[in-house]
């Protein structure tokens, strides 16, 4: 691994190295600057940690567990495996970390208004969540072939107060979503902030969803030294935009000797043509105000991507993964559609734990990893969400073989 | 090539506001868009803005993003963007503009789209995502015989605004609204107002105005606040409206004249 003497990115230009920046129309500008002053002054302030702090732990109920997983370390018989536990967080997903954190510099700025973009609808929930708690008008844009794979989630944000307004444009999925969010944010962006759901988008967003979603590495770090009193050697998590991957990989970029380990979705397989593994096949270029990894085809169009998840149904990925790729410090896989699926099962037969589609890619690694790994050595993989919202799906694919 | 600034002033010493029309590469046609932008060209448009189609377009509002997608499912690509082109460029003394997003321009590589746009006959370049603080990362020393043409909107502060003027070529882009493009028609106290603090920021380009401009009427309203107009969401109706082209000279007619004094 090239090491790096100090990781302290981004830089004053919003750069993870070549990646990031502010790819965006001018009308932008002066918003993502106002943001970015407004944030930088916020974190050093001690009355926004205190009250961001008491939000995590009395709403979202933080400190999530760090669970040991006895059963499937067994299972394998190597390694211990620890789960860090984001699917108890309130609204069922790491999301509302930062949705938190967001809402209350959008209070800062004075904006009335919320509008964000959702996949799975696991951010659409959380931002419709936080805007019914401090009572903002909330706008979630949802592609409309997410809308019908993910209904029980529209269901909630609309029960929420949102309005869900369905993307008909391009695949009709996240990334639609995300344009028709930055559409209407060029539009309305004297009364509006635009909640980002991932590390991705123009500076200063990639860096603030980094800062607030860091709390789970965080926690994972002090959980993990108190029962086994070192670090992990591994911690493994899936990877589409990269929110809560980067979230537990940022407090160990620093341990050099901690392996990080991101799960990019192989959907029908990587020879298909039809996957969002970005990082492993992809290459760099410019999306939605962004220098990142991308899907493309031979002439710079963004390609049509498949993952039976519709949070990691992306072709672009965070800019700090592009990095983190090139210098080597995350290695970045892949699990496809079906290993997702009995992932699913296993951890839901072995630990009790139904986890997200999403997060069933990081635990189909397993299978990948733990024959690589030694009994004295320690895991953590992080959770990222719970599987409810996914069980029309699951019923779809798999329901012959659970009844 | 022809030099965009120069043929503005000229078009403003012969007492005219330019009119500078949008259209999209292979829209409604790949086979007769040479046709269209010649007929475009000769009733009264002072240069084009050639869009070249992209998958994503996030400033476009939803007659340009449909146009695109149409000119995408027409297999338009780079290469057929600079065919037609060199097509238009023989037949017209008129600067023609390529209008694209950054990642296909990224794709087709940086010195191989210079070296095809020169030789094709493009004057100029606007580049929506690509703003003042992307400027050195994007736009590398073989852009250099391009006239760079960048944005301001009404979010831009005075200091951007100057900023932008200093660094633009050609002209000076100015939005007139916050939003994507697309035909708004009624403009109210504020757009005239920033238009009129633009225009007064911006001293070392010349000016035009674009986004939301509908019909003669608009340009008429805009005419003391920039040296010229860009039309391109009613334009691309108009395409998609009209039984002939020559339905579409009629319209770019009524808009030259408003051009006149």
């Amino acid at each position: 691994m090239k090491t790096q003497t100090a990781y302290n990115f981004p830089d004053a230009n919003g750069k993870f190295g070549i990646y990031g920046g502010k790819f965006v129309p001018e009308t932008l500008i002066s918003a993502l600057d106002e943001l970015e002053k407004l944030y930088r002054a916020a974190r050093q302030e001690k009355e926004f940690q205190d009250e961001l702090d008491l939000l995590q732990r009395e709403y979202n109920g933080r400190p999530t567990p760090l669970t040991f997983a006895k059963r499937l370390t067994d299972h394998y018989g190597k390694a211990k495996i620890y789960l860090k536990r984001e699917d108890l967080c309130h609204t069922g997903a790491h999301k509302l970390n930062n949705a938190l954190g967001q809402i209350l510099l959008a209070k800062k700025l004075g904006k009335t208004r919320i509008i964000a973009e959702t996949g799975a609808g696991q951010h659409g929930v959380a931002t419709a969540t936080v805007c019914a708690k401090f009572g903002l008008e909330c706008v979630v844009y949802m592609g409309e072939v997410d809308i019908e794979r993910q209904k029980l989630n529209v269901f909630r944000m609309k029960m929420l107060g949102a309005e869900v307004i369905p993307v008909k444009s391009g695949s009709k999925t996240l990334k639609d979503a995300t344009n028709e969010a930055i559409r209407d944010w060029v539009t309305n962006v004297s009364d509006t902030h635009y909640i980002i759901g991932s590390v991705v988008g123009p500076h200063p967003y990639p860096m603030i969803v980094r800062d607030f979603q860091s709390v789970i590495g965080a926690e994972t770090k002090e959980q993990i030294k108190s029962f086994e009193n070192r670090l992990p050697d591994y911690v493994v998590a899936c990877v589409g935009g990269g929110s809560n991957a980067i979230g537990i990989f940022y407090p160990f970029i620093d341990d050099e000797n901690v392996k990080l380990i991101g799960v990019e979705a192989a959907g029908y397989g990587l020879d298909s043509g039809k996957h969002c593994a970005t990082l492993t096949l992809g290459e760099p270029g410019v999306f939605q105000g962004m220098k990142t990894y991308l899907l493309q085809d031979a002439n710079g169009q963004i390609s049509a991507v498949h993952s039976i998840s519709a949070g990691l149904d992306y072709p672009g990925v965070g800019p700090e993964h592009s990095l983190l790729k090139d210098i080597e410090r995350v290695k970045y896989a892949s699990v496809t559609d079906n290993e997702a699926l009995d992932a699913t099962l296993q951890l839901s037969k072995l630990e009790g734990i139904l986890p997200a589609l999403e997060t069933a890619h990081a635990i189909a690694y397993l299978n990948k990893l733990m024959p690589t790994t030694n009994k004295d050595e320690l895991v953590a993989v992080n959770i990222s969400g719970r599987g409810d919202k996914d069980l029309n799906t699951i019923i779809s694919q798999i329901g012959e073989k659970v009844l | 090539m022809k030099k965009i600034l120069e043929h503005i002033e000229q078009v403003n010493k012969s007492g005219r506001k330019a009119l500078s029309i949008f259209l999209t590469t292979g829209f409604p046609e790949k086979e007769n868009f040479v046709e269209l932008a010649t007929t475009v060209l000769d009733s009264g448009a002072d240069m084009l803005e050639i869009g070249i189609p992209f998958s994503d377009p996030l400033a476009d509002g939803p007659v340009i993003q449909a146009s695109s997608q149409a000119a995408l499912e027409n297999g338009i690509t780079l290469k057929d963007v600079f065919y037609y082109c060199d097509k238009i460029s023989v037949k017209t003394d008129k600067p023609l503009i390529l209008m694209g997003y950054a990642n296909p321009i990224l794709k087709y590589g940086i010195k191989n789209f210079c070296k095809d746009a020169q030789s094709s006959g493009v004057s100029g370049l606007i580049v929506p995502d690509v703003p003042l603080e992307e400027y050195e990362s994007f736009y590398a020393d073989d852009f250099k015989n391009f006239e760079k043409i960048l944005l301001t909107t009404p979010t831009s502060s005075d200091e951007r605004i100057k900023a932008i003027d200093q660094q633009s070529e050609g002209f000076v882009y100015c939005v007139s609204v916050t939003g994507t493009t697309g035909i708004k028609s009624n403009f109210d106290e504020n757009v005239l107002k920033n238009l009129e603090r633009t225009y007064s920021l911006v001293n070392k380009n010349k000016m035009l105005i674009g986004f939301g401009i509908a019909n003669a009427e608009n340009i008429k309203t805009f005419a003391p606040y920039c040296d010229g107009v860009i039309v391109g969401s009613a334009v691309i109706k108009k395409i998609s409206e009209a039984k002939s082209f020559s339905e579409v000279g009629e319209f770019v007619k009524s808009l030259s004249a408003a051009c006149a004094k």
